[in-house]
């Protein structure tokens, strides 16, 4: 366990989950409980605009998407380890300044691939 | 100290039971959406711990991007689950066997487990004390410099990443026109325009 200082910094964050929980659990079952309910076949099917449903709602997606997505973990992950850099560029240095050049350098190789090679044209 | 004892136990029991509905959820999409429901809980377990940075990464890289791949995956495949799960009790023994053979060299491993004489102080890498800086500071302190090796080959392997998703899914569509600026901005008006005189009641 981490010590109280820095925890009471997250007691917030802990009220605001626990009020949102009550919020939407308060809504859910008090919808269930407050209104008058009778459902049938005809209320209890989708509606879309007087026909039966044609096909199920769920489509195969393209595998495009994934792609983007995927491109996009690569830069949220460099991301992420820009923050501590930025944080400590002052005690680690010019080495340290460098490293993380280096660092972006290289995934700047893979941009400029990924750019060319027009993985991010959606065509 | 009641406060944070009660949130451990929260976020670990909604973290057990998320994980277990991971697995016996009958629709995918919903073991996604319990997976994401328990990295939230782990990243509130890691705040516990007092590992702010790695809580805050874990929401934003586990639950902000690999769920969102993992709903692509799970959306991209059309198979008929119910089909799926026909056959899937013939496998049960073949289950069983592998799974006895790993929980047995768990078991073999924890049982003669030691460390290595040396372990400790490798482990023991200057780093501050987390009193004076914050965690996040402490850790790049020493990542950018102590572990120079290792982050360099993290950036390689995001490279390797990268290159490998575009050679793998990317295919170039023949018979698409594409917008190209430059050749937009180089057409001149003599190329594509041509005037010509045409004389009254002649026509066509």
């Amino acid at each position: 366990m981490a010590s109280e200082e820095l925890l009471i910094q997250y007691l917030p964050i802990l009220l605001f989950m626990f009020i949102a929980c009550a919020i939407s659990v308060a809504m859910v079952f008090g919808s269930i409980l407050v209104a008058k309910q009778k459902p049938d076949s005809e209320k209890n099917s989708a509606y879309e605009c007087g026909f039966e449903a044609f096909t199920d709602a769920r489509n195969k997606f393209d595998v495009r998407f994934y792609l983007v997505c995927l491109l996009f973990i690569i830069f949220d992950l460099e991301i992420a380890f820009l923050f501590p850099w930025a944080v400590s560029l002052k005690e680690i240095g010019m080495f340290g300044f460098w490293s993380m050049m280096s660092f972006l350098g290289i995934l700047t190789v893979g941009f400029v691939y990924e750019w060319k090679k027009g993985a991010l044209d959606w065509e | 100290m009641v406060v944070q004892a009660l949130a451990f136990y929260l976020f670990a029991s909604i973290l057990v039971l998320s994980a277990f509905f991971v697995i016996t959820a009958r629709n995918p999409v919903h073991s996604v959406l319990f997976l994401i429901l328990s990295f939230f809980n782990a990243a509130g377990l890691f705040v516990l711990l007092g590992a702010e940075f790695i809580a805050l990464t874990l929401v934003i890289v586990y639950v902000g991007a690999v769920a969102v791949l993992f709903l692509f995956v799970v959306m991209m495949l059309d198979i008929s689950f119910a089909d799926l799960r026909k056959g899937a009790m013939q496998y049960v023994p073949m289950g069983l066997v592998i799974g006895a053979i790993i929980l047995t060299e768990l078991v073999m491993l924890f049982g003669a487990w030691q460390f290595a004489p040396g372990a400790g102080q490798n482990l023991a890498v200057p780093v501050v004390e987390l009193v004076d800086v914050t965690n996040t500071e402490a850790l790049g302190q020493v990542l950018y410099t102590n572990y120079v090796l290792a982050f360099q080959v993290a950036g390689l392997i995001l490279f390797i990443a990268m290159i490998g998703a575009i050679v793998l899914t990317h295919r170039r569509r023949p018979g698409i026109r594409r917008q190209v600026v430059s050749k937009q901005q180089a057409v001149r008006g003599e190329d594509v325009i041509e005037i010509r005189k045409v004389t009254t009641g002649t026509g066509a």
